[in-house]
């Protein structure tokens, strides 16, 4: 058993703490339960969490411990069984249209070329996508898309759908951004420069991000904090602040405080029984 | 000593394309030469299997009442798979998002599937007499089917994740369906088209075999019960070009409304259209 012991703050003078943070993004006592069949399955239980505007939360946890779910009752396509969520100043009670949203599959339209599919979401709102061409244009630029902008999902590698996908969901400049293991589906590499790229996209944007991934590495390199939780039924088990200086970019992972912090979310998960030090194979 | 001829990458294709017809021409030409050449080696009665220089000869004389034939013959094809199209697609919406449409129209339909449609036929003219309503009738049945069940699992079939981006755009149930469900569908909707245009030129036949005066399957019978077998192949190879053309229509209407599809890009695995 590891005794997990609260890791020591160490903020920088003059943070954000001191003044009055306005809240992007509030989950209250929110629970959800699953029927299935005769049985019910308690997917997050009475969880509580606030994100400041322009903060970059992430919240990690293993599979099933309802981090997707939490995720979407924030972006109101699913309904808390209790609790409240408010999000940008509303409460939910439908699906939120002030936000960007974005998955572990890309989801773009296979009969939309990479730019079209930028534009569905302003064709959706019922705008003249004409009018945001250009701004589409641009970000696509920007996250070296420019020269695909007439290709078919179908010809673009998966770290190249995925860029498109968070295009679409920056497009109409929504305040909050969500992120539902966004590089979960690319491999290591990709999702190495994914991760720089967002970071540098994010304070340049400065949006609210939620961030759900599994990686321990993934969200401590991102977030301002980490949002831990253990499955069955899901809870948070603690908050953990990350103070590494930004951009982390790609030498992050050198930094003691990512090695300190990482470690303590690892603790964590071995004392809850999420991850076992000792091989399970040992039993056989 | 090597000449290196340059050529532009559309004169490439155009010559790609060429060998790739000529080959396909040389296919059947080969055909009809081995069928030729074997009837009259080993002696084969005509009325057996005539040689295809009979068949030919035959068809060229009876041109006429052939034409008439294949007029009203393909009018029934199309009408009955136009009827088929309009009526089966919108079906296949409601049932795909209605729960009491579904509950209620959707199992019915599974149990006429099951009722082999042909042996229906001989009703209809008890029916509907010996006229066009029992052939329109019986290729809209035919058709109708395969056009409906993957119709709907095409606006099925959408990732549900796909509507939940939809969703937080706030966009209404209307521009929903035609922005993105349709267009989701579309693939699997000419799917269907296509199974329900081979099938509806076998109707049409099988509903003039019943009970007909006119049309190239009623020739088809009177041809037969003469023993003039090179009438009856004529007659064949027409209702074949006939099918081969509505098929090749409904191809070249996927190749217009859904060009970013594979099934399109990736060539069709048989004849090329173009």
């Amino acid at each position: 058993m590891v005794s997990i012991v609260p890791l020591p703050r160490r903020r920088p003078a003059g943070d954000r703490s001191a003044a009055p943070v306005k809240i992007s993004i509030s989950a209250k006592s929110v629970s959800k339960t699953f029927r299935l069949g005769a049985s019910e399955i308690c997917a997050l239980d009475n969880v509580d969490v606030e994100v400041g505007d322009g903060e970059f939360v992430a919240i990690v946890g293993p599979s099933g411990c309802g981090k997707s779910t939490l995720l979407r009752i924030v972006a109101g396509i699913s309904r808390p069984t209790t609790g409240d969520v408010v999000t940008n100043g509303k409460t939910v009670d439908k699906p939120v249209t002030d936000i960007g949203i974005v998955f572990q599959n890309p989801v773009l339209l296979a009969w939309r070329n990479v730019l079209d599919n930028v534009l569905i979401q302003m064709e959706l709102r019922g705008e003249a996508p004409g009018k945001y061409r250009e701004r589409a244009v641009a970000l696509l630029t920007a996250v070296g898309l420019g020269d695909f902008l007439d290709r078919y999902p179908r010809e673009l590698s998966g770290g190249m759908r995925q860029r498109a996908a968070i295009i679409r969901a920056l497009i109409h400049e929504p305040p909050v951004l969500l992120m539902d293991e966004p590089f979960g589906a690319l491999d290591a590499l990709t999702r190495e420069q994914m991760r720089v790229d967002l970071e540098l996209l994010w304070m340049r944007t400065r949006k609210t991000v939620l961030f759900v991934t599994h990686g321990i590495d993934e969200a401590v390199l991102l977030a301002d904090r980490v949002v831990v939780m253990s499955p069955r039924p899901g809870k948070i088990e603690q908050i953990v602040d990350v103070d590494i200086p930004r951009p982390r970019g790609l030498d992050a992972r050198h930094h003691s405080r990512f090695i300190e912090i990482t470690q303590h979310i690892t603790d964590v998960f071995l004392s809850r029984g999420v991850l076992k030090s000792e091989s399970r194979l040992s039993d056989i | 000593m090597t000449d290196t001829i340059v050529v532009s990458p559309r004169a490439a294709r155009t010559y790609q394309r060429l060998l790739r017809f000529g080959r396909q021409l040389a296919g059947f030409i080969a055909l009809f030469v081995i069928w030729e050449v074997g009837v009259r080696v080993f002696h084969v009665k005509e009325y057996v299997l005539p040689p295809p220089s009979q068949v030919f000869e035959a068809a060229w004389e009876h041109w006429s009442s052939m034409a008439q034939g294949a007029w009203t013959t393909t009018l029934e094809i199309v009408a009955g798979y136009v009827l088929a199209i309009v009526i089966s697609v919108p079906l296949a919406v409601s049932i795909a998002f209605s729960r009491l449409v579904e509950q209620t129209v959707y199992p019915v339909m599974v149990f006429l599937q099951i009722v082999p449609k042909i042996a229906v036929a001989p009703l209809f003219i008890i029916w509907f007499g010996f006229g066009f309503t029992p052939k329109l009738l019986l290729v809209f049945l035919l058709s109708f089917f395969p056009i409906v069940i993957s119709s709907i699992a095409g606006f099925r079939s959408i990732d549900p994740e796909i509507m939940d981006f939809v969703h937080t755009t706030g966009a209404g149930g209307w521009k929903a369906f035609l922005k993105v469900r349709l267009p989701h569908a579309l693939p699997d909707i000419f799917t269907g088209l296509k199974v329900g245009a081979a099938l509806s030129a076998t109707a049409a036949v099988v509903a003039e075999f019943v009970a007909s005066d006119r049309g190239l399957g009623y020739q088809l019978l009177q041809y037969n019960g003469d023993l003039n077998t090179q009438m009856v192949f004529a007659i064949i190879i027409l209702l074949s070009a006939i099918g081969v053309i509505v098929y090749f229509v409904v191809e070249l209407l996927q190749r217009i409304v859904i060009p970013w599809h594979v099934s399109t890009t990736q060539g069709t695995g048989g004849i090329e259209l173009t």
